[in-house]
């Protein structure tokens, strides 16, 4: 498959795998952050790590839309979804996801009208094909996803729709990073960065990482080799002594992002205080909301919700899986009380969560798979 | 601050806590290695302990052929009617009548849209039933058809299935002996539902099961996968995707006949429809406690498939097919059966696409085309609702 599989050469990466080595400094451990969840999925789809020299260690990141959801926001979008006249809809991903009175998908079970949708223009049209019901769409994601949020927001302005509203939990990545990055249990020696959220904000927004923390950042695209060789190219910064923002997604990705997409959301959401983050706490300025002139399209503000803070089950690592404290299988109940069946902590939910990508395709133990690979062929 | 809690999280805990000990306790120790692998022991024992069903109620999972599919099989049906003979779970159960060997199956089929490319729901009811028996090992001879009909259903549309189930049991070589119909208010189906059972014969002293996969046995898949999946799912236009593709949907009586007849080391065969062909991989090694290795590069997805999974984020491994099947051959016999399923018409594309390993049992594992190694487990959610 064109511009897929020239991603995926083995001979490419096993020749990159060797550059990689080559740079490690002996005794040294060497520990990248991939910010975004779509990153740790395809590590783990494609087997990364097995390219990867015992020193060079991947720590995944908090960029996973549906994980950082915390509980109780889940909690307010039920609610949202419970009233008589409302149908919610929502992505996929979401679908799945524990609130304290269970998921979307056991409320859907139940009666609730909550259908999927691929994209908020579907909520839309579900909005105009049902005029005598409140359309809501629950919005989640990071930069990546606002553009369409918004987007859906103008259009039906422009309609005049008058049941339609989004349920905004749209949060920004760059807080998040600096959370991480003040946070004193986690030593990192560089970060492979979003590439679908640099599409919407560029690279320019990372040089305070390099400036300020001293830690080199390439941004990265999302097939195996580009990860690959963003590992690299953090090597070579690293075996240089630079700390540098460097963007190896440059197909794609332009340095000062997109402006169009920039100037849609700036033109219907606006920066809260603060937002919850699960695991990582509230974080300011960290999270986006209605603006006042579209605030008819606000359903925070046409609807009573809640808003009660739920904390997570006790025995929920999530928040240190999130800021890559944990490794996913080092949480006390990953796999056996939580699993993707079932899960507790958002981080087993989604596929881009690193527990649910650990379980569902890393669940072995890489030392012994050489073991798996030989012997009984006959 | 209320906190409340689904009751089944609470549940789940506590027996961690009664499996594990509680915090602090039982926490693995030594090296980083060792102590993952303490983990993944303690998954596998995690994993292997009774399925039981948290949920209160039925969900869209239960029905995708995944894990909430076995779990519910297992926790509310095979406990009800527990017996020898449905403990295998294989497609179709084998049976004692007088001297005779026979199958017996049965399947039912919402699929929607109910006129696809490639094929219909009634080509689908009679394929679907005949195939089960076929891969038991059985020569499928006589179905039922029963159906449940919505109020308002056009008759126009259910003579076309009924011409297309004629055809289809033709082709096959099978009758259609018995019926069942009944009408439902409108609203409360979906313009018509299928159910068939089917019996079989069995011509060779043969038994065919996925427990009998032994270490050194090849795998072999009869064509491209993924094909009727991913038809369907374009088919209901809801995707804004389009694609020269067809259902699979086809007989596969035919090639079974003639891969036994020329390999009687086939172990086991399996016609891969929901759950896909990684279903049947992680049946084979949790039936026979064996592991499974694969190759990514070995296995047949059409471009357009591969194409249109990886736009919509899902794995071809786990899209249905209708006209597929998997067959678990003794390795000294893989070339022969090969051989012998190149020569039918749907089988001009089969592939060995691993083997099965020692171990780790009950485990995938997928050399993947980039080089790398990962496991393939059970499918969780659904990607795609009614596509038989």
């Amino acid at each position: 498959m064109r511009f897929v599989d020239e991603f995926r050469d083995a001979d490419k990466a096993h020749a990159l795998s060797a550059k990689i080595a080559a740079l490690c400094e002996p005794g040294r451990q060497y520990k990248f952050m991939e910010v975004c969840g779509g990153h740790t999925h395809t590590i783990y789809k494609h087997g990364l790590e097995d390219y990867l020299p015992e020193s060079v260690q991947l720590v995944h990141g908090p960029g996973c839309p549906v994980c950082v959801i915390p509980m109780g926001r889940v909690d307010d979008a039920m609610h949202l979804a419970a009233q008589d006249d409302v149908i919610m809809t929502s992505f996929g991903d979401m679908m799945r996801v524990p609130g304290s009175q269970g998921s979307f998908f056991d409320a859907k079970a139940a009666g609730t009208d909550i259908r999927m949708v691929y994209s908020p223009l579907d909520s839309l049209k579900i909005a105009r094909n049902n005029p005598d019901k409140r359309v809501v769409f629950m919005a989640i994601g990071f930069e990546t996803t606002a553009p369409s949020t918004a987007m859906t927001i103008m259009r039906a302005a422009a309609e005049g729709l008058e049941n339609f509203s989004i349920f905004c939990n749209h949060v920004t990545i760059i807080p998040a990073i600096k959370a991480i990055l003040d946070s004193p249990d986690l030593r990192l020696d560089g970060f492979i960065g979003p590439g679908h959220v640099s599409t919407v904000i560029g690279c320019r927004p990372y040089e305070f990482i390099a400036a300020d923390y001293g830690k080199p950042v390439v941004v990265a695209g999302f097939e195996p080799l580009d990860i690959l060789q963003s590992i690299y190219m953090l090597m070579l910064q690293l075996s240089e002594g630079r700390s540098e923002i460097e963007n190896q997604y440059a197909r794609v990705v332009p340095w000062d992002g997109n402006p169009v997409a920039l100037k849609v959301i700036g033109e219907t959401m606006q920066l809260r205080p603060y937002f919850e983050w699960r695991g990582l706490g509230f974080i300011s300025h960290s999270a986006l909301s209605v603006r006042e002139q579209y605030a008819k399209f606000d359903a925070e503000l046409l609807f009573d919700v809640p808003g009660v803070r739920v904390a997570d089950p006790k025995a929920c690592q999530c928040g240190e899986v999130l800021k890559g404290v944990l490794k996913p299988w080092e949480c006390k109940v990953f796999g056996t009380a939580c699993t993707p069946e079932t899960p507790i902590g958002t981080c087993m939910v989604s596929p881009e969560g690193a527990c649910a990508a650990y379980y569902n395709y890393g669940r072995m133990n890489r030392n012994r798979v050489a073991e798996v690979t030989i012997g009984s062929r006959p | 601050m209320t906190t409340q809690r689904p009751s089944w999280i609470d549940e789940a805990l506590a027996e961690h806590d009664e499996n594990h000990g509680h915090e602090g306790q039982g926490q693995p120790q030594g090296p980083v290695s060792d102590r993952e692998q303490q983990v993944l022991d303690r998954i596998d024992k995690a994993r292997r302990r009774r399925p039981k069903v948290r949920e209160e109620r039925i969900t869209m999972s239960h029905g995708a052929g995944g894990k909430a599919t076995h779990t519910l099989i297992e926790a509310v049906f095979l406990d009800a009617f527990r017996n020898p003979l449905l403990e295998p779970l294989e497609d179709a159960a084998t049976l004692q009548a007088g001297s005779a060997r026979v199958a017996l199956t049965t399947d039912s089929y919402v699929v929607s849209p109910l006129f696809f490319p490639g094929g219909d729901i009634g080509e689908l009811a009679v394929n679907g039933t005949v195939n089960d028996l076929a891969v038991s090992g059985a020569t499928p001879r006589y179905l039922s058809a029963g159906f449940i009909l919505e109020e308002g259903f056009p008759v126009a549309d259910l003579n076309r299935i009924a011409e297309s189930m004629r055809d289809a049991a033709a082709a096959a070589g099978v009758q259609i002996v018995t019926g069942d119909t009944k009408v439902v208010q409108r609203g409360k189906a979906d313009g018509c539902y299928i159910n068939t059972a089917g019996v079989g014969v069995f011509e060779r002293d043969i038994t065919l099961g996925v427990a009998h996969a032994q270490p050194g046995d090849a795998i072999i898949v009869s064509g491209p996968i993924g094909d009727h999946g991913v038809t369907i799912m374009l088919a209901r236009g809801e995707l804004d995707i389009e694609a020269d593709l067809q259902s699979d949907t086809a007989p596969l009586n035919g090639l079974v006949a003639g891969l036994l007849d020329r390999a009687p080391g086939v172990r086991a065969l399996r016609d891969a429809t929901r759950g896909g062909v990684a279903t049947i991989l992680n049946e084979i090694a949790k039936s026979a406690d064996v592991g499974v290795l694969v190759s990514e590069d070995d296995i047949p997805v059409r471009p357009e498939v591969r194409g249109a999974a990886e736009l919509l984020g899902i794995d071809p491994m786990y899209v249905a097919c209708e006209g597929r099947l998997v067959a678990v051959v003794d390795g000294d016999q893989a070339d022969e059966a090969l051989a012998a399923l190149r020569a039918h018409p749907l089988g001009t594309q089969s592939s060995i696409i691993g083997h099965v390993t020692d171990g780790p049992p009950g485990l995938v594992h997928l050399k993947t085309a980039f080089g790398g190694t990962r496991i393939v487990d059970l499918l969780v959610g659904d990607p795609l609702p009614r596509i038989c």
